[in-house]
């Protein structure tokens, strides 16, 4: 049997995963979503035809948005996921002993039940008692949120799907003020490489970098992203990516990891320069607030 | 309604079944079902450039229907309870044109609220009626212009008995209904037509926990946009006739400005969306009341905005309240409406229907869903938290009474000469001044251009309202009448 998994990187790229089963394949109030078996990704899941992650290449992503903010902020204690339904994120925080409590905020619950039922990986981080289940909108989450939070991670991928309002200016400044003073928040960024997907990316840095004093942006390599080639933003209030880098301390808790390596970290942070020049023309197009 | 004929399509029907025939276009338009015109092809697809096509046999005419027009349109008058409805298709401009033309002649009065949507006195610019305005009470806090009261309406009837029409707006774009009923009983009481602005009303005919529709209130026309509430293209809009009127009549007086080339893309979206709103217009207008009252309750939740709502209803000018509307009073948080209609466009992305001095309006409809009312919510409590200022400078209210010097036909095609605006005062003015959108006139043909005038004109420039109307773009001329 010949059977494909595509989807459309851009009108012209393709990106095709061969399949074995298709597991699942059901429309929610907010995307239609599948998981897919595959002799090299194995199981995928996707949201209207887009791979969200795949258990091949998933420890890439939730490593770097969890382990790149824990080494530099000091003292974490209170968390908040937006996204994050598939539990990858939570599983990574709970290497953490600081962290109090860890609230992950999904829209859709169905998204979370097919997550326990075929991804149990992922899904036994949200079985930590420290992690409280919200089935709201992520926005309407944040709105009556202030100075509560030393971490908020915004686990949504896609800019133009039903997380749309997660990449807007009142969403970055909503988490501005959830935060404590010394908080920081870490974010997809999406993939600048096709020129479909650059002005997104554009935009996302133009509305963090107005809404934090510190915004950064690293990178990482994640075959089933577009390009396979994907960017996360920080942006904090005090602590900046690399200069409050705590080495010794991160590697003192001895987490284990696949991907993330204090090393990595700084050169995650170095950039090729197509993207620097893009990040800087935004951060000088900068409107007044 | 005959629910199993409301399934029918016969538009669209007959446009499929003329796609299949695959006929070789020796007739307009030119672009030949897209062939001479490939950029267009990319930009809208073959399937729309398809059926872009010319009146012909198979697929009627809407300038004389006889067959799948005329079927639709009955489909129309059945699913809105009219007597007899028309396809129309230079927007529901076309139709309160149609209803002003066809119940009044030159000299004839007509009495109608001054919160009239421009289209209305541009009708009576072509026909010659006088206009006899109705001052709408104004919320003073507000400052929006509210519905028509019973005893106002007789008032001027009992003094223009020989009016031929009483014009109503209904509901306005905020919402606010009048009460139909009584002005539609008046209006006959005096053997006058009642015809309704129902620019902002589609869903009033599919939702029985909506204000009273026009024709269910016995109204004898009603001008409904259908691209507006409805789902249908823009531009596509219905005229609704009730008993009393001679429809071969109307129909002639639609034919004096309507295209010889009606676009069957228009027609076939009323065609589908009437089918849609009779089979589903229930539940649809149920879920857009529902999110409407949702995203009411959060906006009201932030603070410093206040989300109208039933809360206003007082049994006179404000009869009744069309919940599906969103409109929000912004002043106390220090900015005007149209300075938060400005901040969401540029600085969040969202594209809301207007701003006016004090409000901002945001439209609920069937296409939208509850991520999308998160945003905005979002979006205005980021805005308080960034923008808002202390509240200054408020300007009291928004209504001013016109001074009717002469018809607006007349005004129109008088002798003019063009003044900057600060040396008008006490002139008389030959063009419109408005705010666009809504588009109410703030000086309309044929009225005194005063001092108050001419500040909000310049308070509502400075604040960045678009004004339209007059030639000079920037409105720092007016023409006026030559003394």
């Amino acid at each position: 049997m010949n059977y494909w998994f595509s989807e459309m990187h851009t009108d012209n790229v393709k990106m095709s995963i061969r399949v074995e089963n298709q597991l699942f394949s059901k429309k929610s109030d907010f995307q239609r979503i599948d998981v897919f078996d595959s002799p090299e990704f194995g199981k995928f899941i996707t949201s209207d035809g887009s791979v969200i992650f795949s258990e091949k290449d998933e420890f890439v992503y939730d490593e770097m948005i969890v382990h790149v903010p824990m080494a530099v902020h000091p003292h974490v204690k209170r968390v908040l996921v937006i996204g994050g339904g598939d539990g990858g994120v939570a599983r990574e925080l709970a290497h953490y002993e600081e962290i109090e409590s860890i609230d992950v905020v999904e829209p859709d619950e169905m998204f979370v039940e097919v997550c326990r039922e075929f991804f149990p990986d992922n899904a036994c981080g949200l079985s930590d008692p420290r992690v409280s289940v919200y089935y709201q909108d992520g926005l309407r989450f944040l709105r009556n949120r202030c100075d509560e939070y030393d971490l908020i991670i915004n686990d949504a991928t896609d800019p133009l799907g039903h997380t749309e309002g997660l990449f807007t200016k009142e969403f970055y400044g909503s988490c501005y003020k959830a935060l404590h003073d010394d908080g920081i928040m870490v974010y997809q960024h999406g993939s600048p490489f096709f020129d479909e997907d650059e002005e997104p990316c554009r935009s996302m840095h133009r509305k963090a970098f107005l809404s934090f004093p510190i915004s950064r942006v690293y990178q990482a390599h994640i075959p089933t992203c577009p390009a396979g080639y994907w960017l996360f933003g920080f942006g904090s209030k005090k602590y900046h990516p690399i200069d409050d880098l705590d080495i010794s301390r991160w590697k003192a808790r001895n987490i284990k990891t696949w991907y993330y390596t204090v090393n990595l970290h700084r050169g995650a942070f170095m950039l090729p320069k197509y993207v620097e020049d893009l990040l800087e023309e935004e951060e000088k197009n900068k409107k007044i607030i | 309604m005959n629910l199993e004929k409301q399934k029918q399509t016969p538009i669209f029907s007959a446009l499929e079944r003329f796609r299949k025939q695959r006929v070789v276009p020796f007739d307009v338009p030119g672009h030949k079902r897209g062939r001479g015109n490939p950029e267009l092809v990319e930009l809208l697809g073959e399937r729309c450039v398809g059926i872009d096509v010319n009146s012909m046999k198979p697929l009627d005419n809407l300038c004389h229907p006889i067959s799948v027009i005329k079927e639709a349109e009955e489909l129309v008058a059945d699913a809105f309870g009219a007597a007899h409805a028309f396809l129309m298709v230079g927007g529901t401009t076309s139709s309160v044109q149609g209803m002003v033309l066809s119940a009044c002649k030159a000299g004839d009065k007509i009495i109608l609220p001054r919160n009239v949507h421009k289209s209305a006195i541009n009708a009576l610019v072509l026909c010659g009626a006088i206009p006899v305005y109705i001052d709408p009470k104004v919320d003073k806090k507000l400052g929006i212009p509210l519905g028509m009261e019973i005893e106002d309406v007789r008032r001027a009837v009992e003094e223009n008995k020989d009016a031929k029409a009483i014009f109503i707006n209904n509901p306005t774009y905020y919402g606010i209904c009048s009460d139909l009923k009584a002005l539609v009983e008046l209006a006959h009481e005096f053997g006058m037509l009642a015809l309704v602005d129902e620019a902002h009303g589609t869903h009033l005919y599919f939702n029985r926990n909506l204000p009273v529709c026009a024709m269910a209130a016995g109204a004898d026309m009603a001008a409904v946009s259908m691209h507006k509430s409805g789902g249908s293209l823009t531009q596509s809009s219905i005229l609704l006739l009730g008993e009393r009127m001679n429809e071969r009549y109307v129909s002639q007086i639609i034919n004096l400005t309507q295209t010889t080339s009606a676009s069957y893309l228009l027609m076939a979206s009323l065609d589908i969306s009437r089918k849609n709103l009779a089979l589903r217009g229930e539940e649809s207008f149920e879920k857009v009341a529902r999110l409407a009252s949702y995203a009411r309750d959060e906006i009201n939740a932030i603070g410093g905005y206040y989300a109208y709502g039933k809360e206003l209803i007082n049994g006179g000018s404000i009869y009744d309240f069309d919940v599906t509307k969103l409109a929000v009073y912004t002043r106390d948080i220090g900015l005007a409406g149209i300075e938060v209609y400005d901040l969401l466009r540029d600085e969040y992305d969202i594209q809301i229907e207007f701003g006016d001095i004090s409000n901002i309006l945001a439209y609920i409809s069937i296409g939208d869903r509850i991520q999308d009312i998160e945003r905005l919510v979002g979006a205005l409590a980021d805005i308080k938290r960034l923008y808002a200022k202390d509240v200054t400078n408020v300007f009291i209210s928004e209504y001013i009474a016109p001074i009717v010097a002469m018809t607006p036909q007349k005004a129109f095609y008088s002798p003019k000469e063009t003044l900057p605006i600060k040396e008008t005062v006490g002139r008389v003015c030959s063009e419109f001044v408005m705010c666009y959108p809504p588009g109410i006139p703030i000086l309309a043909p044929g009225e005194v251009i005063t001092k108050e005038i001419i500040d909000y004109i310049e308070f509502a420039k400075e604040k960045g309202c678009s004004m339209q109307g007059p030639e000079s773009p920037d409105i720092s001329q007016l023409n006026v009448i030559m003394d």
